[in-house]
């Protein structure tokens, strides 16, 4: 097993050869085969294929028709239609429910951020006695099942006529997501030098100007992050979403969940309408996965 | 002089006015639903039957703890999060290690590998339901039938071990993706000294690679036990908790005798025994990462 890394001294020879190559060429193929290296890839690739498996069939059976799309053994070869996306929006109205999914998730984001930067600025900067206290009870709040708060959530919302609005939905995930929202940027925060902010301080920056000046562009990182883990979590949401929202204020979680009755087995509008669903948070989430997931370990994890 | 005390006076109100909006809505945020669940579970309280309620003391609380599901639901509750941990602790090591050195392509695995933590859980549960382990046109059922066995009905004989695989295959590459972000802050120097000295791969994991990742376990368990408290759309969108009570959790018990059953007193009874279920395990949680977070 140990053949398969390169000994310290095989490395330092790599570094020169590396730079010394013309045009960024592969040094790697003037070494001896690498069976080790090929194996590594191999299963690497492997696997992840295999876990990518279930979206790439979600994917071409929203290209099929009905029938092909239940075809044993599947179809691997087939010509692509739209029908399917064609279909999905004039049955469902898909763009009614896209749209509530970006105005909920959009602006539970924005609400939050405005809730959560003050809070997490006073407590990285003014740390006291009971700043942590107060951070663990916060997480503590996330920790209860949302279901435990079903009832008088559902009953609130009814009685203030907040019931399947996206109003009322903005409220909801603003809520549930404030606790991680301030622990991500709590983390962020902290990581950024005081003396920097006593400084601005000293040349006269109010609060606001500490906070416009050098906490926000500073900090841009870490509300970047806490922003997109955000809209990622509202837009995925389904438990408040299922519940609280039908016709009216429903978000895209909750409209896939409408295709589950067990007799319509339409797999290709089903599939479709979950492309549909799935394709602009995950597109997002790739070119944002960095930060999201180290800003979802609050910090702890470098 | 006056300025400097005003300032003085103003930074120890400030950091409060800050914090107020976010510890102000949190706290009604808890303490509101909270007072109306007690009240709620002390009464009789039908969704449908407005007007009829009366006083009933702890026969609430009587009715769901003797119901038989549960048990079931507990059980199922603590299945469903030991099992996911599990299968993404362990897989999310091996594949991290995997992946870990480079090779061709290693960005584009990255970017595939995330994917399924962005897939929302409606879509990730009917997907899984229907594409693949539907037991007639199911890719499962495919690869059964081709190697001559008889395919496994998930819904009806194994659902709670479906909806395990669903969510496990949700939360793997987030798991993954911390293991490898702590992994790449390992001290080179050590590991290729291990090596040089012979240290078998074994070794290696187990003296260098598994201390080395002990934080980042720990994180990763308290993230998905956050989580995994409350999974619901994947049981909601596949088997409804059935059948009987074989994937019910406490999660939908409570949200069946509400909205179902329209009985809020059972219900709200139902929460607040989520609620104390929940705090036992912040507890647990709380003390662990009081150790790993500063």
């Amino acid at each position: 097993m140990s053949t398969s890394h390169p000994l310290p001294a095989a490395r330092a020879e790599r570094v020169p050869l590396e730079r010394a190559a013309p045009s960024g060429a592969r040094v790697v193929r003037k070494r001896p085969f690498d069976w080790a290296l090929l194996i590594r890839a191999t299963a690497a690739w492997l696997v992840t294929l295999l876990l990518v498996f279930p979206i790439i069939f979600l994917v071409m059976t929203a290209f099929k028709t009905e029938l092909q799309a239940i075809h044993v053994p599947t179809l691997w070869f087939f010509t692509p239609t739209l029908e399917n996306f064609h279909e999905v929006q004039e049955r469902s109205n898909y763009l009614h429910y896209a749209y509530n999914s970006i105005i909920t998730s959009v602006g539970s984001t924005l609400l939050g951020l405005a809730i959560a930067a003050p809070a997490a600025y006073s407590m990285a900067f003014f740390r006291t006695r009971r700043t942590r206290d107060i951070l663990m009870w916060m997480l503590s709040t996330k920790m209860m099942p949302a279901v435990g708060a079903l009832v008088p959530v559902y009953v609130l919302a009814q009685k203030s006529a907040l019931l399947d609005t996206t109003l009322g939905l903005i409220i909801v995930f603003t809520l549930s997501n404030l606790p991680i929202m301030v622990w991500m940027l709590y983390s962020h925060f902290k990581d950024i030098p005081p003396e920097i902010l006593e400084a601005a301080r000293m040349d006269g920056a109010g609060v606001w100007g500490e906070f416009r000046y050098v906490l926000v562009p500073l900090g841009m990182g870490g509300l970047a992050s806490t922003g997109l883990l955000c809209l990622v979590l509202s837009w995925n949401e389904a438990f408040w979403s299922l519940n609280l929202s039908a016709a009216n204020a429903g978000t895209l979680a909750a409209l896939i969940a409408s295709y589950s009755s067990p007799e319509g087995l339409f797999w290709a509008k089903l599939s479709a309408a979950s492309l549909l669903a799935i394709a602009p948070i995950v597109v997002f989430g790739w070119f944002s996965q960095k930060q999201l997931v180290q800003g979802l370990t609050f910090g702890a994890v470098k | 002089m006056t300025a400097i005390a005003e300032r003085r006076q103003a930074s120890r109100l400030m950091p409060r006015l800050l914090m107020a909006p976010a510890v102000g809505t949190l706290f009604l945020w808890m303490i509101v639903p909270l007072a109306m669940t007690i009240y709620f579970s002390l009464i009789r309280y039908n969704l449908m039957q407005p007007g009829n309620e009366e006083f009933l003391g702890l026969a609430n609380f009587e009715f769901f703890v003797t119901d038989p599901s549960f048990g079931t639901a507990v059980l199922n509750t603590l299945l469903l999060i030991g099992s996911v941990i599990a299968i993404t602790v362990v897989g999310g090591i091996a594949l991290a290690l995997l992946i870990n050195d480079p090779f061709p392509g290693r960005g584009v695995v990255r970017m595939l590998l995330i994917s399924p933590f962005f897939v929302m859980p409606t879509v990730n549960a009917l997907m899984w339901k229907h594409m693949m382990m539907n037991p007639i046109y199911g890719v499962f059922a495919q690869i059964a039938q081709s190697v001559g066995l008889q395919p496994i009905d998930f819904m009806a004989d194994w659902p709670l071990l479906a909806v395990i695989l669903m969510v496990a295959w949700q939360w793997l590459p987030f798991a993954c993706l911390i293991f490898i972000t702590a992994l790449a802050s390992m001290n080179r120097e050590q590991l290729e000294a291990a090596r040089m000295d012979g240290a078998s791969y074994l070794q290696q994991l187990r003296h260098m690679y598994l201390p080395h990742l002990g934080r980042s376990i720990a994180v990763v368990i308290m993230i998905e036990m956050i989580f995994l408290l409350s999974v619901f759309a994947e049981i909601y969108t596949t088997t409804g908790g059935g059948p009987g009570d074989a994937s019910t959790n406490v999660a939908f018990l409570i949200f069946k005798q509400a909205l179902l059953n329209f009985d809020a007193g059972v219900a709200s009874a139902g929460a607040l025994f989520a609620v104390v279920l929940a705090n036992i395990v912040a507890a647990f949680l709380i003390r662990m990462i009081g150790k790993n977070l500063d």
